[in-house]
C-alpha cells in the first residue's frame, strides 16, 4: 500500500498515537516495575531505587514458610487450570458440535449458558459453597467446587470460540469424507477435528488462563487450601518484602510458557499444512517446472 | 441393457422449507455419456446433483442407477463419487494421504493403499507432488488431485460441481480438455453442473437446459445449441435472436409472421397453426446478412427488419453488430469480417438485415417453463 508521502498528518493520528501510548505504559509499566523490583539487592525495599542487584527473593519464595505456601499453591494452581482445561476442551467442543444442529429449545440454552459470563463472579463463588455444604453436605476443596465454579467461567468462552470456529469451518470437508466412505465418527476423527485442531488449542489455552489467574470465583468455593491467585492476596496483606514481586514474575513467566506453547503449536500445525516436505524440495525445480506449465 | 451408470430421475422434486428447488423433473442421464446439468444459478442444477450424490433427499419421488433405486442411501452405497466446487480437498493431509484416504475409511492396508493411491496421482500426472499439502498447490493442480481422490473409490458415476469455476480463464480451457480425456478413457458417467455455455457445449455428449427448477430441454450439444426448444433456451445458450409474433396469413405450407417490433417472417412449416396464435422463432447470429443500402425496395419484403446500429464489436473473423428497435431483445449479426468490411456501417445508420427464410428456426416449446420472458441469454 503506499504511505501518504506530503502533507500534515491529520490530528487524529495524533490523538490515536497519545492514545496508545498510554494504554502501553499502563499495561506494561505496572508490570516492567515488578519484574525489575523483583531483582531487588537482599538489603532493599519495595520500591525504586534498586539497591543492588540478586536473586535472593526468588529463592526465599520456595525455601521458606515465612511468605506463604507458595510451592502447594503453585501445585494446586497448576493441577487446578489442567484439569479445568480439560474438560473445558471436551465440554466446548461436544457442546459445540450439538449446537450444529438447530435442536428444540438451542437458543434458551445457548443464552443460560452465556449469562454466567455477565453474573458477578462473587455471588457465584458465595452461594456455591452454601449449596455443597447444605444440599449435598459436601465440603469446600479446590478440586470440587472451585473446579465447579471456575467452571461457569471457563466454558462459556470455550462455547463462544467454538462457534466461531466451527462457523468458520467449510461442510463441504464434511461432505467429501461421507463421499468418500467415511462414517460419522470417521469424519470426525480424521476430518472435522484435525481441521479444527488451531481452534480447539484456543479454547485449551483460554481455559487454563482463565483458571490459573481467576479470583473472585475461587475466593470462598476454594476451601482450606489455596490456589496461587488467593495466596498472592493473602502475602500482600502480610508480606511486605520484594519476594511478592518475584512470585509476580515467576507466575507471569509461567503464562509466558504457557501461551508460547499454545500460539506455537498452532503454529506449527499451520506450517505443516503448507511445508515443503523434504521430498518436495530436493524436487523443486522440476515442480516449479511444472507448475509453470501447468498457467 | 443400458450402459453401466445409467441415471433415473422420476418425479423428483425438492423443497426448501417454501422454497422449491426442483420441481418434478424427469430425466434420464445415458450411461457412459458426459452429461452437463446446466441454468443461471439458482436454476436447481446443483441440487439435482446432490440428490443423485445422496447429499441431499428428494422431497418427492425417485432416483435410480443402473435401475435400481437409491433414493435416501448414503453415498458410499451409490457407486458415485462427487467432486465438490473448491474441491474440498483436506487441508490437513498430503496429496497422497487426500487420495488414499477413501482406502483408509474402508480399511485397505497401509502399503497398498499408497501403492494404489500413487498409481492414481500417476495417472493425473501428479506423481511428483504425492508430499504436497493442498495449500500449495494451484487451481489446476488441486482439480487434479481432487480427481483422483474421487475416482481411487471407482465410481459408477462422478459428479462434478461447477469444476472449472475456480480456475482462471486458459486453465479453465485446458481442464476441460483434461476432464472429457479422462472421462472417455473411463468410459464412466460424467454429471458436470456449469453456468457456463460453451463449457457444456464443449463438453458434453448431453446438455440439460434448466431454469427455476424445470428442464426446459435435454438434448446433444448440437440440437440445444442449433435447434432450441423454447425461446428461453434460445436466449441462454445465446448465439440466437429471439423473435415471436402472431400469424397473419398461413398459405400453402408458408407461414407469415407479424413480428413484435415490426417485420414480417415467412417460413415454412409442417403444421399449419391457427391465424392469430403465437409463436416464437428463432435465427441465429451467423445466419442473418445485411441488406444493400442501395436495395431499399427490400425493405418492406418479408424476412427483412430494421435497426439502428447500437454496437459494433470486431471479433477477429467477425463482427458482432448489435442492432436496437427491432425486438424486445436486442438483435445481434455476426458478419464474416469480410462482408462487414466490404460495406461497412457506423453506429447510430439504420440499416436493414435479413435472412433465408430456411433460417427460421420454430421454438416449438414457446417461451418457455420460466415465467421470464425477457430474460436476457449469454452474449
Amino acid at each position: 500500500m503506499q504511505q501518504q508521502q506530503f502533507g500534515k498528518r491529520p490530528w487524529s493520528f495524533y490523538f490515536l498515537a497519545t492514545f496508545f501510548t498510554l494504554f502501553v505504559l499502563f499495561l506494561y509499566g505496572p508490570m516492567f516495575a515488578i519484574y525489575v523490583l523483583s531483582f531487588q539487592g537482599p538489603s532493599g525495599g519495595l520500591t525504586f531505587p534498586m539497591n543492588g542487584f540478586s536473586f535472593d527473593w526468588f529463592v526465599a519464595l520456595f525455601g521458606q514458610q515465612r511468605t506463604g505456601d507458595i510451592r502447594g499453591s503453585f501445585g494446586r494452581s497448576i493441577s487446578l487450570a489442567l484439569m479445568v482445561l480439560a474438560l473445558t476442551v471436551i465440554i466446548s467442543v461436544m457442546a459445540g458440535v450439538a449446537f450444529r444442529r438447530r435442536f428444540v429449545g438451542s437458543t434458551f440454552v445457548f443464552y443460560m449458558a452465556i449469562a454466567s459470563l455477565i453474573m458477578p463472579g462473587l455471588l457465584i463463588s458465595l452461594g456455591a459453597p452454601i449449596m455443597f455444604q447444605k444440599l449435598l453436605g459436601m465440603n469446600t476443596n479446590w478440586y470440587t467446587t472451585a473446579l465447579g465454579a471456575q467452571l461457569t467461567w471457563t466454558l462459556p468462552f470455550g462455547l463462544l470460540i467454538m462457534f466461531a470456529v466451527f462457523n468458520r469451518f467449510n461442510r463441504a470437508y464434511e461432505e467429501a469424507a461421507y463421499d468418500l466412505s467415511a462414517t460419522t465418527r470417521q469424519t470426525y476423527q480424521y476430518v472435522v477435528l484435525p481441521i479444527l485442531l488451531p481452534g480447539i488449542i484456543g479454547v485449551a489455552l483460554f481455559g487454563f488462563t482463565l483458571s490459573y489467574d481467576e479470583f473472585p470465583r475461587t475466593l470462598y468455593t476454594v476451601g482450606p487450601r489455596n490456589t496461587l491467585p488467593l495466596e498472592i492476596w493473602n502475602m500482600t496483606t502480610n508480606v511486605t518484602s520484594p519476594a511478592l514481586y518475584a512470585l509476580g514474575t515467576v507466575t507471569t513467566a509461567v503464562s509466558f510458557v504457557v501461551i508460547t506453547l499454545a500460539l506455537g503449536s498452532i503454529a506449527l500445525i499451520q506450517r505443516r499444512r503448507l511445508k515443503h516436505n523434504l521430498d518436495g524440495e530436493s524436487a523443486g525445480a522440476s515442480q516449479i517446472a511444472l507448475a509453470e506449465a501447468d498457467r | 441393457m443400458a450402459q453401466r451408470g445409467t441415471i433415473n430421475l422420476v418425479s423428483v422434486t425438492k423443497r426448501f422449507g417454501e422454497t422449491v428447488a426442483v420441481d418434478n423433473i424427469n430425466l434420464t442421464l445415458p450411461g457412459g455419456a458426459y452429461c452437463c446439468l446446466l441454468g443461471p444459478s439458482g436454476c436447481g442444477k446443483t441440487t439435482i446433483l446432490r440428490m443423485i450424490a445422496g447429499h441431499e433427499t428428494p422431497t418427492e419421488g425417485q432416483v435410480f442407477i443402473d435401475n435400481e433405486n437409491v433414493t435416501g442411501l448414503p453415498p458410499v452405497r451409490r457407486g458415485t463419487a462427487m467432486m465438490f466446487q473448491n474441491y474440498a480437498l483436506f487441508p490437513h493431509l498430503t496429496c497422497l494421504d487426500n487420495v488414499a484416504f477413501n482406502l483408509k475409511m474402508t480399511g485397505v492396508p497401509k502399503p497398498q493403499r499408497r501403492t494404489r493411491a500413487r498409481d492414481m496421482l500417476a495417472r493425473v500426472q501428479m506423481e511428483a507432488f504425492s508430499e504436497r499439502m493442498p495449500a500449495q498447490l494451484s487451481g489446476g493442480q488441486q482439480q487434479r488431485i481432487a480427481l483422483a481422490r474421487s475416482l481411487i473409490t471407482n465410481p459408477r458415476v462422478l459428479l462434478l460441481d461447477e469444476p472449472l469455476s475456480a480456475l482462471d480463464e486458459f486453465l479453465r480451457l485446458q481442464m476441460r480438455g483434461e476432464l472429457r480425456r479422462m472421462q472417455r478413457e473411463l468410459g464412466i458417467t460424467f454429471v458436470h453442473v456449469t453456468h457456463t455455455q460453451p463449457e457444456a457445449i464443449a463438453l458434453a455428449d448431453m446438455v440439460v437446459v434448466m431454469d427455476q427448477g424445470h428442464i426446459e430441454q435435454a438434448a446433444s450439444a448440437r440440437t440445444v445449441y442449433a435447434e432450441p426448444h423454447t425461446a428461453y433456451v434460445a436466449r441462454f445458450m445465446g448465439g440466437q435472436n429471439v423473435l415471436f409474433g402472431r400469424v397473419g396469413h398461413v398459405a400453402a405450407g408458408t407461414v407469415a409472421l407479424d413480428l413484435e417490433g415490426g417485420g414480417r417472417a415467412e417460413f415454412q412449416i409442417d403444421k399449419a397453426p391457427a391465424v392469430g396464435s403465437l409463436i416464437y422463432i428463432s435465427i441465429r447470429r451467423d445466419r442473418i446478412h445485411l441488406a444493400k443500402p442501395s436495395h431499399n425496395e427490400e425493405k418492406n419484403s418479408a424476412n427483412t427488419v430494421a435497426g439502428k446500429v447500437r454496437a459494433i464489436e470486431y471479433q477477429g473473423s467477425w463482427v458482432k453488430l448489435t442492432l436496437e428497435g427491432v425486438s424486445p431483445d436486442d438483435f445481434v449479426l455476426n458478419l464474416p469480417d469480410s462482408e462487414f468490411f466490404a460495406h461497412p456501417v457506423k453506429t447510430g445508420d439504420v440499416v436493414n438485415a435479413r435472412w433465408a427464410p430456411e433460417s427460421v428456426h420454430i421454438l416449438t416449446g414457446g417461451a418457455g417453463q420460466g415465467d421470464r420472458p425477457y430474460a436476457k441469454g449469454q452474449n
